[in-house]
């Protein structure tokens, strides 16, 4: 696994493999959008899809922990599906995540999915976290130009295509420019939405780069390009 | 002078005998069997060739009855494959019904009935009614069904052949299996084509006798070549074009069949390109727009076109009456497909039907004579219908439930008499049941979500009315691609819909590109929200190639061994033209022919490399398994394998070293973990699970209150894959789309049969260069992209090289080069 360096706001930041973004001098870890218990918030539509999503997802998320040995944990918002979402957390699953806020200064974003904190969790919860020159947020904010910030955000759940000899690849996907870094959703089950889509493009300029999630590194493509045929 | 006698013919009553003589016409051998069989009671399968009044000999028994005893209520139950087909033998059953004056109403039903009718179709039935296996299970669903259907009389099943052994027909089984439940007397007539395996097929209707009219006058089939040389690769034939164009300015009427849509749009430009006199040359094939379909079938029928090029979109359908000669542009990949595309001219069964082979390429002229001579010795390919399918059962056993009540013991007694489910277990029936009951989920996570309950009795309920709603929007067992619409850029907004596209292809497109679509060249603009934007494309310029796929069949395994046998018997070459000849002859002086029952393996080296070239001829579908797995092999043998390419008749492997030990590479224990890993990780599975999880229900097409859209899959059903298979291998789902994958796309019981017939045959030829027989697979390198071959991630490496390399900022001219980078 090897994570990739970029600078943003004069900050070193990794972004790594598994979709996560890690601040070496700050000790802190971010991802977005976990979207915990997306698989009981369909059964509850009638479709039961399999109900190990939350399970998937924190398997993901304590690996990374090992790995980074972060001191602070930022989610990024939509840490779950729906506002009820915590409550029906399997007691496994909601143990790992209080051992996770336990030992970790646990920030918990406001997402649209889940605006108010989940209860019981531990963890502090806010709607934007400062830090020196970075500011994390859930959805990328249209002031960030007339500041000196970096922005780092999700809620877009980006996703690009790459056309490759053996036919069109998707892969979840990081988009970065000078000011800003949108990070793939981290659920089990969250879909994508495509780089070129206008909710996205909009937000980046013409230096922005798509990093696709691949099994030990990231690949690296121009915004433009990512939809492109190679 | 007497008064002519009065027409009379012991079988029909006077009204009908009158009505078949006022048309010339006499009771046909198996009409006549087919009324005998319904005044017995009797379920009949009829197999006539097309144009032998197939559905009159099915409907007549039934118009009989209902004008000598009228009667209110559904009497008459017809199911056909196509919509289409429903409204054509509606409007030819009017004809005598209005004529003789009977009392019988007869009306259609599908997806596009509006609600009001649908909703007095239920109140006040017709007499007749015609639909789709799709419309006959949402009718299934109702809670009036059973009021519905008590007294049906007789169930008609059309183009059987085209429905066993397919989601569809297992939908339909099980649809026949609850009518028997609800109307135990209804008899059921089954009308197919000549098929392989009529008993399968009368099994599958439930049918007592097998009743069989006469064949029709064999057809005449000739093979058509372009002038100038032949080519050794590509399968569009568009050498051809000129031949085409002369065989339909000959003719009346032609149909100019293809094999796939790319190949279809490129025909027809290719076509117009010649068309001087300005002949009317019309387009068909399934991405076209439904209304630019029908307007093409509505010219058809009235005579107003000369030809028009098709793929499997014209296969089966509507009667055309007219059309004068087939061409079948590229191989005909089986006999029994040639056959049923040759049918389509001429529905007069006394008379030959006259069709034309173009084949594209030197392979393909051995398969073009093969199938002449598979036509001509009356053989048919297919395989009997495969088990039925464990997410169709799903689909069904939730629609029953949305009926009444049900004891599982009665519902398993139920669905075992439909043919498809006759071996189906019992553990796997309540692994199904309690996959729709609950998710059949290890963990039991969603007992307050479940769709069923169950009563003191032991009794199934649904749990909501809601829960029946949603299944009733989600009834079918029609999976497709996501598909984007192409508009044309109007003035205003969107402009007319042209068709629909897949979504891979429009992921391909940057602004200004060009491309064939709909018989025109279009310029891509832009992706709006759900549609393409394209405008006409004027100027120079060569179009993208429009690379959708789909469509392409496998070369059957009856063909193949035609193919293997005429390869290796030079006696039976002087069936071929010159230049084939003359490249089997050279074959043979160079390496040597394929056998009849063995395998042929070259190897050479070439530009640096070594390839290894086997003559399987399997098919496109079971090479690319093969592929993978002798790839996998290979690899770990240290022959460092760098790519495949599949054909339909052999496979191409290259790599960094010689290629040694051949005959341990293709033993059968491929067939084990190797398979099983590959096959886990691999796309094919991914999208059969797509298609198995919309079908069972787990993923929603449709939502109340939703957007109706075909792209309203909510869920990426490959994250959903990855979960269960991580959490629950054995799900019930996964063991079902593992089923699905290894009967199609990877085609396990073709290569396991190959690897046990060529055990212990195999040939080694080690060569010093390429031999003749391998030219044409080494012209495909790079012309074909190997399905899930390569490792995503190598191919994200090599596509980030790349373009690295397209945008790296020029460096600074070199002083002797200034000249030709303008600063």
């Amino acid at each position: 696994m090897t994570a990739a360096p970029i600078h943003l706001a004069g900050e070193r930041l990794m972004l790594t493999p598994e979709g996560a973004l890690v601040w070496p001098a700050a000790g802190l870890l971010a991802i977005a959008d976990l979207h915990l218990e997306k698989g009981s918030a369909f059964a509850a539509r009638g479709m039961l899809l399999p109900p190990w999503d939350s399970r998937a997802t924190l398997d993901r998320l304590v690996a990374l922990l090992r790995r980074y040995t972060p001191r602070i944990v930022l989610a990024l918002g939509d840490s779950f599906h729906d506002g009820a979402g915590h409550t029906r957390l399997d007691a496994a699953d909601a143990a790992r995540l209080r051992a996770v806020a336990a030992s970790h200064r646990m920030i918990w974003i406001a997402g649209n999915h889940d605006p108010a904190p989940p209860a019981g969790l531990g963890g502090e919860s806010t709607a934007v976290f400062a830090a020196g020159p970075l500011m994390f947020r859930h959805e990328p904010d249209p002031r960030l130009a007339r500041t000196n910030a970096g922005e780092i955000c999700g809620h877009l759940h980006p996703k690009a295509a790459i056309a490759s000899r053996g036919g069109t690849l998707r892969r979840p996907c990081f988009v970065a420019d000078s000011r800003r870094v949108l990070l793939p959703a981290f659920g089990a089950y969250t879909g994508g939405l495509d780089v070129a889509d206008p909710a996205i493009a909009r937000w980046f300029g013409p230096t922005a780069r798509a990093f696709l999630l691949g099994r030990e590194r990231l690949f690296s493509f121009p915004l433009a390009a990512a939809r492109a045929r190679a | 002078m007497p008064p002519p006698p009065a027409p009379s013919d012991p079988d029909l009553p006077p009204a009908f005998a009158a009505w078949f003589a006022a048309r010339g016409w006499t009771l046909r051998p198996h009409q006549r069997a087919m009324l005998e069989a319904a005044r017995a009671r009797r379920s009949a399968l009829l197999i006539a060739p097309t144009g032998g009044g197939k559905t009159l000999a099915g409907f007549l028994p039934s118009l009989i009855d209902l004008a000598a005893h009228p009667r209110d209520g559904l009497h008459t139950l017809y199911v056909s494959p196509l919509k289409a087909l429903a409204v054509d033998i509606a409007r030819n059953l009017t004809a005598p019904v209005t004529e003789m004056g009977l009392p019988i109403r007869i009306e259609t039903r599908s997806g596009d009935t509006p609600a009001n009718r649908r909703a007095r179709q239920r109140a006040t039935p017709p007499e007749i009614l015609l639909t789709t296996p799709e419309s006959l299970a949402l009718l299934l669903s109702l809670p009036d069904s059973p009021a519905l259907f008590a007294g049906l009389d007789t169930i008609v099943i059309d183009e059987v052949h085209a429905l066993a052994g397919t989601k569809r027909g297992d939908q339909l089984a099980l649809g026949l299996a609850r009518l028997a439940t609800l109307a135990p007397g209804a008899r059921r007539v089954g009308l197919s084509a000549t098929i392989a395996h009529p008993a399968a097929i009368a099994a599958f209707v439930g049918a007592d006798e097998i009743l069989t009219a006469p064949p029709g006058a064999a057809p005449e089939l000739e093979l058509q070549l372009p002038a100038g040389r032949l080519s050794w690769s590509g399968h569009m034939g568009l050498e051809a074009a000129p031949e085409v164009m002369a065989r339909i300015r000959d003719a009346g009427m032609s149909i100019v069949f293809v094999n796939t849509r790319a190949q279809a749009e490129l025909m027809f430009a290719a076509l117009w390109k010649l068309n001087d006199p300005t002949l009317p040359i019309g387009l068909h094939h399934g991405s076209l727009d439904p209304a630019q379909r029908r307007r093409v079938e509505a010219a058809m029928a009235a005579g107003k076109l000369r030809a028009v090029v098709a793929t499997a979109s014209l296969d089966l359908g509507i009667d055309w009456g007219g059309v004068d000669q087939v061409i079948q542009v590229g191989a005909p990949k089986g006999t029994s497909r040639l056959l049923q595309r040759v049918g389509r001219a001429n529905h007069r069964m006394d008379e030959p039907s006259r069709a034309i082979l173009v084949p594209a390429n030197r392979f393909e002229v051995l398969e073009c004579e093969a199938a002449i001579e598979g036509v001509a010795a009356g053989e048919l390919d297919g395989d009997p219908p495969r088990p039925g399918g464990l997410d169709v059962l799903a689909q069904h056993l939730l629609g029953r439930a949305c009926v009444s009540p049900f004891h599982p013991d009665e519902a398993f007694a139920e669905i075992s008499r439909a043919a498809p489910y006759a071996d189906l277990t019992r553990a796997d029936f309540d692994a199904v049941l309690d996959f729709v009951a609950t998710g059949g989920y290890a963990l039991t996570a969603y007992e307050r979500y479940r769709k069923l309950f169950r009563d003191a009795e032991g009794r199934l309920h649904v749990r909501s009315a809601r829960i029946a709603a949603q299944h009733r929007m989600n009834i079918g067992t029609i999976v497709e691609a996501p598909l984007i619409k192409v508009r044309l850029a109007g003035r205003r907004g969107a402009g007319p819909v042209l068709g629909e596209i897949e979504e891979y292809f429009v992921a391909m497109l940057r602004p200004g590109d060009t491309f064939l679509f709909a018989g025109r060249r279009l310029r891509f603009r832009r992706l709006r929200e759900t549609w393409v934007e394209a405008d006409e494309a004027a100027g120079p310029g060569e179009p993208l190639i429009p690379a959708y796929a789909g469509g392409r069949l496998p070369l059957s395994t009856n063909l193949a061994d035609r193919v293997r046998g005429l390869l290796s018997d030079p006696a039976r070459w002087r069936v071929f033209p010159d230049p084939v000849r003359e490249w089997l002859r050279m074959q043979r002086a160079s390496s040597r022919l394929p056998g009849r029952d063995d395998l042929l393996v070259e190897s050479f080296p070439r530009g640096g490399r070594w390839y290894l070239v086997a003559y399987c001829f399997e098919g496109r579908n079971a090479h690319q398994t093969l592929g993978m797995l002798l790839t996998r092999r290979m690899a770990r043998a240290g022959l460092a394998p760098l790519g495949f390419v599949a054909t339909d008749y052999v496979i191409g492997i290259w790599s960094a070293a010689q290629p040694t030990g051949i005959a341990a590479l293709f033993d059968q224990d491929m067939l084990g973990d190797d398979l099983e890993e590959w096959l886990a990780d691999s796309s094919m599975m991914k999208r059969g699970f797509r298609n198995v999880a919309v079908i069972a229900g787990l993923i929603e097409r449709h939502h109340p209150g939703a957007e109706k859209s075909r792209r309203q899959v909510t869920v990426n059903t490959d994250l959903i894959y990855d979960v269960l298979r991580k959490h629950q291998p054995d799900h019930v789902l996964l063991r079902a789309t593992r089923r699905d994958v290894a009967a199609g796309l990877v085609d396990l019981g073709r290569v396991a049969a190959f690897l046990a017939r060529i055990r212990g045959r195999i040939v080694h030829m080690a060569l010093s260069r390429v031999s003749p027989l391998a030219v044409p697979v080494l012209l495909e390198i790079g012309r074909e992209s190997v399905r899930g071959a390569a490792d995503e991630d190598a191919l994200l490496a090599e596509a980030e090289a790349l373009i690295a390399e397209a945008t790296a900022p020029p460096r600074r001219p070199a002083p002797a080069q200034g000249a030709l980078f303008p600063s």
